[in-house]
């Protein structure tokens, strides 16, 4: 089944293969970046990333970066 | 009306630091002189380069072709704008040393800087010193701010990235759309603004992209760490303990290393010119510094001692360099 998130605030369809945080991570390119992650209104701690990306799931994610 | 009569009059008696005049620093700078702020004290190490004219909004064609110090620049500009606000800009390059004694007396500091290590050193020196802290970042369509440091109970910066992994310690080396500095430097400016104006402050972290239509903002109040040495009870201030910053760097992101001036001779610019004149090119001089080129390298001995030697990473390359032109 497809799965349907909102990430940042935009619809989001989840690629195939992608199924916990640290896919989605990885998906992004974002996986070697610091970064704060909030699914479903709370934080998801460092060592919780395998948690699963479900269908509807509102995530948010805020990578740090460094210019200015 | 955000801010109101008494509003207007608080920030009228407000001093900010701005640690940068890079791309946030000149369009944070812009709306808060505008906005009427009392005072504000702008510093950067580094001088106008036409690469950063299409983000950088207090520079001209003319400041690049004068070589100008971004400092310098900015605060002509700035005066120029409006000229009851006190502004003071300084060239001198931010390290553990000097920061605490150029942010004491300004009520906020708003970070501009373009790499993670100096925005740390910032950290530290602000939650030390206890003064609110207005972190921004961008690179490319993307940017992000973080206020905090009104209650000591939300967390720093330095909680929010717990462990520092090498790659975030460099600076991003992709170009930077001016909307999206433009829309950090605005949330920033934002945040600054009401704080001096109510008090208020909301410690959340959010971002934008401005290519994408992404934004985002979390609640981070949660992630302080009892334990974090930038800002618990028992702080450490790593970053305000490091070594000093006069060892020679490479720069973050650029092809250029940072020397200083032997202590054990005298600087003087003018004496400086007179002496390399018949062996560089392209010498350009003013009170702040002296550009030209040698061997291939773009050469710049700023008045507070600092040399840069673009083109080149190589710390034994740039020394060699500095070594024939210093004698
Ligand atoms: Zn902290």
């Amino acid at each position: 089944m497809e799965k349907v998130i909102k990430l940042n605030g935009k619809k989001y369809e989840v690629p195939k293969g992608v199924g916990t945080v640290r896919q989605l991570l990885d998906h992004l390119d974002l996986s070697d970046r610091i970064a704060v992650i909030e699914k479903n209104q709370s934080i998801v701690p460092k060592g919780a990333y395998e948690e699963p990306v479900n269908d509807k799931d509102q995530i948010e994610i805020i990578h740090f970066v460094g210019g200015g | 009306m955000p801010i109101g009569k008494n509003g207007q009059e608080r920030l009228g008696k407000s001093a900010v630091f701005i640690l940068g005049a890079g791309a946030l620093g000149s369009s944070g700078a812009e709306m808060l002189v505008r906005a009427g702020v009392g005072k504000v004290t702008i510093v950067d190490r580094d001088y106008v380069e036409w690469s950063n004219l299409h983000r950088q909004q207090l520079y001209t064609e003319q400041d690049v072709a004068e070589r100008l110090p971004k400092a310098i620049c900015a605060e002509r500009r700035l005066t120029a704008i409006n000229s009851d606000v006190r502004i003071c800009g300084i060239v001198t390059d931010v390290t553990a040393e000097n920061i605490q004694s150029l942010i004491a007396g300004h009520d906020v500091l708003l970070d501009a800087t373009d790499n993670m290590e100096t925005r740390l050193l910032a950290n530290d020196a602000a939650c030390k010193m206890g003064l609110p802290f207005f972190m921004g970042a961008c690179v490319g369509s993307y940017g992000l701010t973080f206020p905090f440091g009104v209650q000591t109970q939300q967390p720093c910066l330095h909680c929010l990235l717990e462990t520092l992994p090498a790659q975030t310690m460099t600076c991003d080396t992709a170009g930077i759309i001016s909307p999206a500095v433009v829309t950090t430097a605005a949330r920033q400016a934002a945040g600054v603004l009401k704080y001096l104006a109510t008090g208020e402050m909301e410690p959340k972290l959010e971002s934008a992209d401005m290519w994408t239509g992404e934004r985002s903002s979390i609640d981070v109040s949660g992630l302080k760490k009892s334990d974090c040495p930038s800002c618990s009870e028992h702080a450490s201030y790593p970053f305000l303990t490091l070594g000093s910053s006069i060892r020679p760097a490479v720069l973050c992101g650029r092809d250029t290393v940072q020397l200083s001036w032997p202590r054990n001779k005298r600087l003087e610019l003018p004496l400086f010119v007179q002496s390399v004149r018949k062996v560089v090119s392209n010498l350009v001089h003013n009170p702040y510094l002296v550009a030209c080129e040698y061997h291939g390298h773009r050469i710049v001995l700023f008045h507070d001692g600092r040399m840069l030697v673009h083109g080149t990473k190589s710390i034994t390359t740039a020394e060699k360099i500095a070594s024939e032109l210093v004698g």
